[in-house]
């Protein structure tokens, strides 16, 4: 097997361990450098997920966390495509999403802010990606929320995203921003990316032709995962 | 390398909230699982193996909002196929655990076999943690496997005096099977992490 055979994890978009505008990381990330890894099967393969493991309503999250009527807030359709470096689309690719709700509370029971909980929203959903790498997902839009980094700290809204591409090197968990929010030059997770252009990749657009007219507006992001090379290898 | 080659998409960090959408039963939530820490039934050929170990910052504190993923090849040493989707009645070789559950973390699992010649019996580990901007991968390696690890490519381009960061230490007691496998993020023991 030769190396190199999947395109490198770009480091100038990738955040790096230690970010010391985000506290966190100073006691977190790996300081010594990484070992460089020839690919085999171990790191090519990863296992697929089909539509056979979905539930119902596990990609509408206005409905699968309801107990006796709707979730507050304003209700909002996501969807993109998840592509390779290539264009190629990725079909068959997992996705899982969760989200504080309306008010910028997760039902996450260590989430200690004082907002309140929606009874009727999990926050949670997943989906497999169609033949055309095409994903869609029905939720509410987030509230912003503080957070203990700094003075006053507030994260932009979001909704995290975990995604398994066609190989356990493309393995991807990010967060969908949306466009014009002002914390986003506030917010230090945003800002980690070395290159400045390289978070702008991270906020979806809002799109009149995705969302439902007179019931939901639409957000698209699309998201791109390393691709096996369509270069040569090298022997 | 052609000129209109898409970028990829950043990575950032899994957060302190992830488990009610990532691990829900495991944390108690309301949702249905899809992965979990227990791999395996009682009829999974191979030796049944339990993999526990703790994640420690580099002040020594054990982190706890963190979740460990291993993707491994089953006892004959070969990978689930992307045309098997897992389901309960394969070994999939793949596991999530949510390392708030047990300050730790913990797979039961079978001993996986070697993919090749030139390959110690391995399983691959992704760390995500809040904390963590970009995941990172490890190997974890058996301590009842030296020989074969010191024929692997990958462990051996590993500086001599790092190896024991990724060498499983196997304990038996009473026909139980477990590996100790603890991970520290930084400091003079820190684990490995290769640039996958």
């Amino acid at each position: 097997m030769s190396d190199n055979n999947i395109d490198k994890r770009d480091w100038q978009t990738h955040p790096p361990y230690v970010h010391l505008d985000y506290k966190s990381t100073t006691f977190r990330g790996p300081q010594k450098p990484l070992i460089p890894i020839k690919h085999s099967l171990s790191e090519l393969s990863v296992p697929a997920f089909g539509q056979g493991q979905m539930h119902e309503h596990d990609n509408d999250l206005t409905i699968n966390g309801r107990v006796d009527g709707e979730p507050i807030g304003e209700r909002i359709i996501v969807s993109g495509r998840v592509l390779d470096e290539y264009s190629r689309p990725q079909s068959g690719i997992l996705l899982e999403i969760w989200q504080a709700n309306a008010a910028g509370r997760y039902i996450h029971k260590a989430d200690q802010h004082d907002a309140p909980i929606d009874p009727n929203f999990l926050g949670g959903g997943r989906c497999v990606t169609d033949e055309n790498g095409h994903y869609k997902f029905t939720t509410i839009k987030p509230g912003a929320y503080p957070w203990g980094n700094h003075y006053n700290a507030w994260r932009p809204i979001h909704i995290h995203f975990s995604l398994f591409g066609m190989s356990l090197a493309s393995r991807l968990i990010t967060q969908m921003y949306f466009p014009g929010d002002p914390l986003l030059k506030l917010d230090p997770i945003y800002n980690s990316t070395p290159d400045v252009k390289a978070r702008e990749r991270m906020v979806s657009s809002l799109s009149m032709d995705t969302g439902i007219a007179d019931i939901a507006l639409g957000y698209e992001f699309d998201i791109v995962l390393r691709g096996l090379s369509a270069t040569p290898m090298e022997q | 390398m052609s000129d209109n080659k898409l970028k990829q998409t950043p990575s950032q960090t899994i957060g302190p909230f992830f488990s009610y959408a990532l691990t829900p039963e495991q944390s108690d939530y309301n949702f249905k699982s899809i992965v979990s820490p227990e791999m395996i039934t009682p009829e999974t050929p191979g030796e049944h193996i339990h993999i526990c170990g703790s994640i420690f910052d580099g002040n020594g504190d054990v982190i706890k909002d963190a979740m460990i993923e291993i993707w491994q090849a089953d006892d004959q040493g070969h990978y689930l196929d992307r045309d098997t989707p897992p389901s309960s009645e394969v070994f999939t070789g793949f596991g999530r655990c949510d390392a708030e559950v047990n300050s730790g973390f913990y797979f039961n699992t079978v001993k996986p076999g070697s993919i090749g010649v030139g390959h110690a019996p391995h399983i691959n580990m992704i760390v995500f943690m809040r904390g963590m901007l970009t995941h990172a991968y490890t190997r974890v390696y058996f301590s009842d496997e030296m020989k074969a690890n010191e024929k692997d490519e990958v462990f051996v381009s590993v500086p001599a005096d790092r190896r024991k960061s990724i060498i499983a230490i196997r304990n038996e007691d009473n026909g139980k099977v477990t590996y100790q496998f603890d991970l520290r993020m930084q400091g003079d023991n820190e684990t490995v992490f290769f640039d996958v």
